[in-house]
């Protein structure tokens, strides 16, 4: 399946790119694109030849674990992909985790106090994660932690002096990861809570608080472990959501990612940067799901058989 | 190297021991002494301004690179730079240049006649080894120039296919930079110089992390002596939030471009520097000189007079520009004619000149908007304004808005027959470019497709007519005939800014909006 869906992504994203209006050599040249200037540049660029010739020799480049060379930052495109790689996977795997340590916990909790305060209050705050954008609670975050208290850096990952350490890198990425992570987490607490409500009407739940057993090991290792079941495909999903929305929050927090990388390349029309970028995108999420997928499978014997 | 950690080396040694976190006001303020760090406002493009394309980029290379010729202080007007002197052919196409001797590349190589020949061959013979190392895009503004000889170890003349006055104030801006490269290092790196750079500035370049810093450190063998600063650190902070937010956390020291609704935090401190400083840059609309209802001049002059100008520099700009009144920028103090005054805000004359030209009743027209741009300011909300003012005199405009790379591929050579207006914006280093490029008869990116035999011989004048004051008094003229005939609506001169922190001293911002730190310091 991995290798249908990345060549299925490279071909759309060539594509839509290429089909978008204005070509490289013109955001390139501005007021200055001449039709003559224009000419000269696009086929400097290698980019007079006709779509598919294009695509064969992107793709030819691509099997020889060559992505092409950037024409606006002058460089290879997998050097830049994989300086760039790092911090976005950095950023989106401790905003997946802060995702399942908050959200998990407290969606069991929603669930086994149904109806009681705590349910209530964590519906509530549900509700205002899911609601709020996450470029503006990034902003907010800035200005109070940030520029009023001081507590954390505004952005950026590490200091541009003496920084780079495991405490200065962790120092950077709090504000932008409880960014990130505020509408994963959201929807994680819902989904749990909903998962978790279902499992504890089940019969067996019921046969085991009947045999005795304590309460947190009915919740915890008797219906938690079923409602997982429901729970990991979502996690796999809300990673797509992540890698997504880290997008906006690295340019908002100046994250030297691959979303940040992105959005400039495309306003450069920088397609050969596009292409890799995306494919590269696109392939950390199909492994992301792939491994959830392998772990509901462990966890749920009937989707092995 | 520099003495404070700013090598590689040094961030990994100095990383075990700081722990930014948990501790309050750790954060703040962590930019050491004698080197200034910078909030830039993109990603860094090339370190080779041959093939540097956008003006971010020139603010960080006018600090690596000299050319021929610098501009003044406070002035777009030339004075010597690696260049000592030079002449001009009575017929105007040889350009005769004396270098500076003694003078050594960043990586110890000299400077000479050989070198400047180099680069200038590099860039215009395709046939050259180094030619390769391109696209040069925008090469051509330098002028047409045929061919560089070497007439003694430091004397260089470039050979002009046809008289073209510009290319002195064209040396010396931005793109100028090309004439002091280091051809060792292009030799060196091959396609790869557009990482590493190499030329004979005030600093050196040092390290370039993607997204996160360019470095550069004092070259203390420079020919006008060692800068002040040890090193500069560009940090690219693409949101303009972001940029503000950063500069008042003490994480930089300087931010060039602070968005309008941020200037009066930051004037209003003591523990600030706010500077500004219009440039050569005009925001106009381009009318349809082809088509009803542009084609008559009184309905081009009712445009003018309908647009509150003085509204849209104060309310939607917020003060970041100046109300223009002509091609010219004022900023070209040399050329500009100070007698022209903008259009007034004068909706009564505007009406009765519709009236007069047929359009009592008022007619519909498209305007196109774009979303963003260089240079473009708040497009949108500058449509929208623009919009109500055209309709109280009756022209009623339907705005349709395009991303900027489209909009640009619409506009350019010509607006569509059915459009009227649109708007856009221009930046240049000479009079000449912005009528050459834009309103000489079938002029490439004449848009409005204008015509007027005076203007394009006035341009042909200008071009060939290389004493200064002879050339200022052929441009005072065009402007007084483009002031009448009103091809466009003159709407704005931008006003670059910056804001730095009250440590940093000896910075001034200049007309060519490029940033140049050798004589600032930081206290």
């Amino acid at each position: 399946m991995v290798v249908p869906v990345l060549v299925g992504v490279s071909v759309i994203v060539f594509l839509v790119i290429n089909l978008i209006p204005g070509d490289p050599a013109r955001a390139i040249l501005g007021t200055f694109a001449t039709p003559a200037n224009t000419a000269e540049l696009t086929q400097q660029l290698g980019l007079d030849r006709p779509l598919p010739v294009q695509y064969l020799v992107w793709v030819g480049h691509l099997l020889h674990g060559d992505l092409g060379r950037s024409y606006i930052l002058h460089k290879p495109v997998l050097d830049e992909v994989l300086d760039r790689l790092f911090p976005t996977l950095l950023l989106a795997g401790a905003a997946l985790v802060l995702a399942g340590v908050v959200g998990i916990p407290l969606g069991i909790t929603a669930a086994v106090r149904q109806n009681g305060w705590q349910d209530k209050l964590i519906t509530v705050s549900v509700l205002v994660g899911i609601s709020t954008p996450s470029f503006w609670l990034g902003m907010l975050l800035i200005f109070w932690f940030g520029v009023r208290l001081a507590w954390l850096p505004v952005g950026g990952m590490m200091r541009m002096f003496g920084g780079g350490g495991v405490g200065d890198v962790a120092s950077h990425l709090v504000l932008p990861a409880v960014t990130l992570a505020a509408v994963a987490t959201a929807v994680l607490v819902r989904l749990t809570r909903g998962a978790m409500l279902e499992v504890l009407r089940q019969d067996y739940v019921r046969t085991a608080r009947a045999k005795g057993l304590t309460e947190g090991r009915v919740i915890y290792v008797h219906a938690f472990r079923n409602a997982l079941v429901g729970i990991i495909p979502v996690i796999g999903l809300q990673a797509g959501f992540v890698l997504g929305g880290a997008v906006y929050i690295e340019t908002v927090f100046q994250w030297p990612g691959i979303g940040r990388m992105l959005v400039s390349a495309i306003s450069t029309r920088d397609i050969l940067l596009v292409q890799g970028g995306v494919l590269v995108v696109a392939s950390a999420y199909v492994i992301v799901n792939l491994l959830t997928d392998l772990a509901q499978s462990m966890l749920d014997p009937r989707i092995r058989a | 190297m520099i003495d404070v950690p700013l090598s590689r080396r040094a961030l990994l040694a100095g990383a075990a021991s700081i722990s930014a976190f948990g501790l309050p006001r750790l954060a703040r303020a962590d930019t050491p002494q004698d080197v200034l760090v910078i909030g830039h406002v993109a990603e860094l493009q090339t370190l080779d301004p041959a093939q540097a394309v956008t003006i971010s980029d020139f603010r960080i290379l006018c600090n690596i690179y000299d050319s021929l010729l610098h501009y003044k202080d406070g002035s777009l007007e030339v004075e010597p730079g690696l260049a000592q002197s030079w002449t001009i052919s009575p017929d105007g196409k040889t350009y005769a240049f004396t270098l500076r001797q003694g003078v050594k590349f960043h990586d110890g190589s000299d400077f000479n006649a050989e070198s400047v020949k180099f680069n200038f061959d590099r860039v215009l013979d395709a046939n050259h080894p180094y030619h390769n190392t391109g696209p040069f895009p925008f090469v051509f503004t330098i002028g047409p120039v045929e061919r560089v000889t070497v007439d003694g170890p430091y004397v260089v003349s470039l050979h002009l296919k046809e008289p073209y006055a510009p290319a002195l104030t064209m040396l010396a801006g931005a793109i100028g930079g090309l004439a002091g490269i280091s051809p060792a290092a292009v030799k060196q790196y091959g396609k790869d110089f557009s990482r590493h750079g190499g030329g004979t500035g005030p600093f050196k370049f040092v390290e370039w992390v993607s997204g996160q810093r360019i470095v550069l450190e004092r070259n203390v063998d420079y020919w006008r002596g060692a800068p002040k600063l040890a090193g500069l650190v560009f940090r690219p902070i693409v949101d303009e939030n972001a940029r503000v937010s950063e500069m008042m956390s003490g994480g930089t020291d300087i931010t060039i471009e602070v968005p309008p609704d941020n200037i009066a935090t930051f004037t209003a401190s003591a523990d600030y520097t706010f500077y500004q400083q219009p440039g050569p840059h005009l925001w106009y609309l381009v009318l349809n000189t082809k088509t009803k209802p542009f084609d008559d001049k009184r309905v081009r002059q009712a445009a003018n007079f309908a647009i509150n100008k003085g509204a849209l520099v104060d309310d939607v700009l917020k003060g970041t520009a100046t109300v223009a009144d002509g091609i010219t920028p004022p900023a070209f103090t040399w050329a500009h004619d100070d007698a022209l005054k903008p259009y007034p805000y004068d909706p009564a004359k505007a009406k009765a000149l519709m009236a007069e030209a047929g359009y009592a009743n008022g007619i519909d027209v498209t305007f196109y908007v774009t979303e963003s741009g260089s240079g473009m300011l708040s497009p949108v909300l500058m449509g929208t304004a623009i919009q109500a003012d055209l309709a109280a005199v009756g022209i009623r405009c339907k705005i349709e808005t395009y991303e900027w790379n489209t909009f640009l591929g619409k506009i350019i050579p010509n607006l569509p027959e059915n459009v009227a207006l649109a708007e856009l914006s221009f930046m240049t280093q000479d009079p000449d470019m912005h009528p050459a490029l834009a309103l000489r008869t079938g002029a490439a990116v004449n848009s409005g497709g204008f015509s007027d035999p005076k203007i394009d011989a006035l341009i042909d004048g200008g071009r060939a007519e290389t004493d200064p004051v002879k050339r200022a008094a052929i441009y005072r003229q065009m402007q007084e005939v483009l002031y009448d005939e009103a091809p466009w609506v003159y709407v704005a001169n931008w006003k670059q800014n910056a804001v730095s922190s009250a440590r940093v001293k000896g910075f001034e911002l200049h007309p060519s909006f490029t940033t140049r730190f050798y004589e600032t310091s930081k206290s």
